[in-house]
């Protein structure tokens, strides 16, 4: 406790850090920056390693072989797709009973908040059908989920193929402790919502779905299955989920595990694994597969069926095949094999997923780098905050730091009243909350006195409202009783800085990558922010650092990363419907970056908004 | 100064009510932070249910409120966030007028010393002026009625209010000078949470301060008020026991409101110390840390009634603060009671050095809390060492909050004794150095 208590090493203390408070900071910033793209580097990363003991030492030998009947129930089951016009309830149904399987169906229906142009859909209805094979070697106490979309045109056919020929396949061995359960989705996540909703009896997102009529053990682990073609090149594991959350690392190092034994050609973010991380090239590719994950990662949605399965504390992944112009080809039965080979280690399972990371990062399938590593890069970012603060707070005459000792401050100028922090808070997150809810509700409005579609009428509403709250600080200042003094302003920003740093901090917890991504455009222009820069230079920096501009800049960066490079146009439509995506997805899966921008966010920097005008 | 504080209540009571009615208020009143084993309205529901079915409501292990508040709410169940709204009220006024009293108190001891002219010159820009002073009470009642902490408990209907009320009842009945009464609500806050009890010593070094009676074993007027004072204690608290046992016919109530306070069987996560160490520890260290651990509570009752004799309002502080840490179920509605004291130390402001530190890390806590908690419980991507590491760090904010109070405190009455500039043997200026 001496830093704490001892006056004069304090005073040094704080006399250090209020002197060297701007090059600390660059260097804060720098450093958090190199760290960043440090941790793509191989040497600084860990290899990953199986840490689940039921799963590590066990060898399974894979059996399955009825790939070419998986082929042929794919077209068989493409026909009577194309014949219902959508998902054949009754043939699968027909097929999963001939199987051996208890079969259920649900039915669920959803309407949008507005329709969703990607997809082309408003009202949603479908039905999913799921099989259960029941264990035969342990109570009905657990359970093991396989999914397969089955997607409007010939897409996914063979998904659910194979896993009907697994199903036939694996009602045949006696080593199952555990129920399997073979779903059928259709609508993608919206049917994957109403199964898991209704399995789990929970409504939160306010969907219309029928009970369950039957049911399994507690869901341990779950694998989505997405394969449109007869034979594929590579196989892509997606493993981020709603909110950024995502499973075990156990999962994946199964995953590769798996792929190792079978020689399966394995991706993540479609990237391979290369072998040179010393050459430039190297590094790049780990860092471009890094930086996808973490693009990915903060947009907070679902980037597969097994996206959702995470909310209930399941361990899930999807996997998906893809084939391109490679010489290289595995075949189904292939497949088939993996997906045995990780069910039957599943199964093994005596306790959930745990012992490996929830919190990482993968520059590849078999390096990770753990939350341990990465978490130093946004520290480094929130301590130029709280660096700021404290400044702020010595410059503010705070005796408690500046003479530590009470005794030689000077008398005590007048504080600002409480009016002059609590003005611009309370207007900037009215402001937040008008985002938040008006785009959705004044559709129908827009949609009248505008020649738009609802879709455009949210989204432009949202942007709308996004530049009107530019013009605030004009009218804050109006309520405010005379002019803005300079301890106003302090105190604004100290304020600001320190909800800023907290509201980061809680972010970067749920979600790294978001927290980091906030936190690498906002801090530089909150940190440096005062009125008596040049107005208009800071406000044009300021704008452009703004959240709505960073999610222009992820999309640009996520095109340029996808090797499908976009044009200004483009770019601007795909932000547009990356807009109407996120509130979307907010409606519908209860995603929360959303609201996080819209009531958090922008309110917050709309306060340091507010101090450029202060005058 | 009645309109504001009418208006302040006014305020308090709509924020309340509007919560209440939201959707949020269930939500609210299911945080570990804000509800505790002890005091959480579900278990009063219950505890009702099986009085109304004629069990006992201590069977089973679920209710653990007092028979005294059992029965509050056997009649008032269909009002109770009137009463709950009440509670906190009354708290708050209780507040405004001890801490009027108090610095009227204050005022005039300072005039007196001033015209005896004991201050030493340079001390004069430390002494309280009027002015100043004039807005404290409803700066103390504000910190109460508007404190996040407060509100929240309040409206998930944590008994947790209730137990302050009487507490600032204890208080304002102790700053009026009326022994009985303090006695009695003393004995009150006792039998609802024992804690109170440390609260024993500041009002009685402060009624012996108030006859002028000095605090000095041998003397017999000592012992006779000492014996008086702790006779209304005791004699009230068993009175109350007593008839708490007529009203349920059966001691039950001991092991279940006192045991369960004591040996700590309940080990939901709050945001106390207890809750981790106990959950590790082998089970049969558990009477030996059970003791080492509530020890705290009253350990420092001793040291601090001997340095701050002098003081007993500022004890009463340090003393609910000490309690509100260290107790086994603490919830935020115990850190609220303490902080609507703060405002009334503000002449120590410039004393304090930890201040900026402190106010960060309880803003960081209270904001990690929640998040920490849906990462370990929901998300299952966290763990408890997570949630147990802010607890620890929030502790830390408090105890580092306390003992800086403490410190300005003791730091402004050496140098209303010793002068402000106080010089080293060499003639340069010296500083204070705690260690």
């Amino acid at each position: 406790m001496g830093l704490l208590s001892d006056p004069n090493r304090r005073k040094a203390l704080t006399g250090l850090l209020t002197r060297l408070n701007t090059p600390i900071c660059v260097v804060c910033f720098l450093a958090a920056v190199v760290w960043f793209m440090g941790l793509a580097f191989e040497p600084f990363t860990l290899r990953s390693y199986m840490s689940e003991n039921a799963m590590g030492s066990t060898m399974v030998e894979e059996r399955f072989s009825s790939g070419e009947r998986a082929l042929a129930l794919a077209k068989e089951f493409g026909a009577h797709k194309r014949k219902a016009g959508g998902m054949p309830v009754d043939w699968l149904v027909k097929a999963m009973r001939s199987r051996g399987l208890e079969v259920f169906t649900q039915s669920f229906s959803r309407k949008l908040p507005f329709p969703d142009e990607n997809k082309e859909r408003y009202m949603v209805r479908g039905t999913n059908v799921y099989g259960i094979l029941r264990a035969p070697r342990a109570p009905r106490t657990e359970a093991l989920v396989i999914t397969a979309p089955c997607s409007p045109g010939d897409s996914n056919n063979q998904a659910v193929a194979l896993l009907l020929a697994l199903a036939q396949y694996f009602r045949n061995q006696v080593y199952w402790a555990k129920d399997i359960i073979f779903l059928v989705n259709e609508h993608d996540l919206i049917g994957t919502q109403a199964w898991l909703e209704g399995y789990h009896h929970t409504n939160i997102t306010g969907m219309e779905y029928s009970p369950l009529q039957g049911r399994a053990g507690s869901i341990q682990a779950a694998l989505s299955l997405e394969l449109s073609s007869d034979v594929i090149t590579s196989l892509d594991l997606v493993l981020e989920g709603l909110n950024g959350q995502l499973p075990n690392l156990d999962l994946a190092n199964l995953f590769y595990a798996f792929c190792q034994k079978l020689g399966v050609l394995c991706t993540i973010q479609g990237k391979l694994q290369r072998n040179d991380w010393d050459t430039a090239e190297g590094y790049t590719h780990a860092a471009q597969t890094m930086m996808l994950m973490v693009l990915k990662q903060a947009c907070g949605r679902s980037w597969g069926d097994h996206g959702l399965f995470l909310r209930y504390h399941i361990e899930a992944a999807s996997i998906r095949g893809i084939n391109s112009f490679r010489h290289y080809k595995t075949d189904i039965t292939t497949i088939g094999r993996l997906l045995e080979g990780m069910v039957r280690k599943l199964n093994n399972l005596l306790e959930r997923l745990h012992q490996s990371y929830f919190f990482y990062l993968l520059p590849s399938l078999s390096r990770f780098v753990s939350i341990g590593y990465y978490m130093p890069a946004f520290g480094l970012l929130a301590v130029i905050l709280l660096l700021r603060a404290l400044d702020l707070w010595v410059h503010l005459g705070a005796p408690a730091l500046t003479a530590v000792d009470g005794v030689t401050e000077a008398e005590q100028p007048s504080s600002p009243g409480v009016l002059t922090v609590l003005t611009p808070l309370v207007i900037s997150h009215l402001t937040g909350v008008a985002l938040y809810l008006l785009p959705v509700h004044l559709q129908e409005m827009a949609v009248e006195h505008f020649p738009v579609s609802e879709t455009e009428a949210v989204v432009l509403t949202a942007i709308a409202i996004y530049t009107a709250g530019l013009a605030l600080p004009h009218n804050t200042q109006r309520l405010l009783s005379g002019e803005g003094t300079e301890q106003g302003w302090k105190v604004l920003k100290l304020t600001a800085l320190l909800y800023l740093a907290v509201l980061l901090g809680c972010t970067a917890l749920i979600n790294f990558s978001l927290g980091f991504i906030l936190a690498i455009t906002l801090v530089p222009i909150t940190a440096s922010i005062t009125p008596h820069m040049p107005k208009a230079l800071s406000a044009v920096v300021m704008v452009l650092l703004s959240p709505a501009f960073t999610i222009l800049y992820c999309v640009f960066i996520y095109q340029e990363l996808i090797e499908a490079p976009v044009s200004i146009g483009e770019g601007w439509m795909l932000f547009l419907s990356v807009i109407s995506q996120g509130i979307l997805d907010h409606a519908l899966y209860g995603s929360l970056v959303y609201p996080l921008l819209a009531l958090f966010i922008y309110p917050c920097w709309l306060m340091f908004w507010n101090i450029l005008f202060w005058n | 100064m009645a309109a504001p504080l009418t208006l302040l209540l006014i305020v308090a009571v709509t924020i309340r009510a509007v919560l209440f009615r939201s959707s949020l208020a269930e939500i609210i009143s299911e945080r570990v932070e804000v509800v505790s084993p002890l005091n959480a309205w579900k278990r009063v529901v219950e505890g009702l249910a099986l009085l109304d079915l004629g069990v006992s409501p201590y069977s089973g292990d679920v209710f653990h409120e007092t028979p005294f508040m059992i029965y509050l709410f056997h009649f008032t169940v269909d009002y109770a966030e009137i009463v709950f709204m009440i509670a906190d009220g009354i708290t708050a006024v209780a507040l405004y007028l001890s801490v009027q009293i108090y610095n009227k108190d204050v005022f005039r001891k300072q005039k007196y010393a001033l015209e005896s002219d004991r201050y030493p010159a340079d001390c004069l820009e430390l002494l309280r002026s009027p002015k100043e002073m004039f807005y404290i009470p409803l700066k103390v009642a504000m910190f109460y009625l508007l404190n996040p902490f407060t509100i929240l408990s309040c409206v998930a209907k944590s008994t947790c209010g209730l137990n302050n009320a009487i507490i600032a009842l204890f208080i304002f009945c102790t700053l009026k000078g009326s022994a009985l009464l303090s006695g009695i609500l003393l004995a009150l806050a006792t039998y609802q949470s024992i804690y109170p009890l440390t609260l024993f010593a500041p009002a009685l070094l402060f009624f012996l301060q108030r006859l002028y009676i000095p605090v000095n074993p041998r003397r017999s007027s000592f012992w006779f008020f000492t014996l008086q004072y702790a006779f209304i204690y005791v004699g009230s608290l068993v009175v109350i026991t007593g008839l708490s046992f007529f009203l349920l016919g059966s001691w039950d109530f001991m092991p279940s409101v006192y045991g369960f306070i004591l040996s700590v069987p309940d080990l939901t996560p709050n945001i106390g110390l207890f809750w981790y160490f106990f959950a590790e520890m082998f089970e049969h260290f558990r009477l030996f840390f059970s003791c080492v651990f509530q020890i705290n509570v009253f350990f420092y009752t001793i040291p601090l009634s001997i340095k701050l004799k002098e003081h007993p309002v500022f004890l009463i502080f340090m003393q609910i603060a000490i309690i509100s840490i260290f107790k086994s179920y603490p919830t935020v509605g115990d850190v609220a009671l303490y902080m609507a004291f703060l405002p009334a130390w503000s002449h120590l402001y410039r004393f304090l050095r930890n201040i900026f530190l402190v106010s960060c890390v309880l803003l960081a806590c209270s904001a990690l809390f929640p998040v920490l908690w849906h990462l370990w419980i929901y998300a299952g991507s966290a763990n408890s060492n997570f949630y147990y590491a802010i607890t620890l760090l929030f502790n830390f904010g408090q105890i580092l909050l306390v003992s800086d109070y403490f410190y300005a405190y003791l730091r402004r009455e050496h140098h209303l004794t010793h002068g402000l500039y106080l010089q080293k043997k060499d003639g340069t200026e010296a500083t204070l150095v705690l260690k």
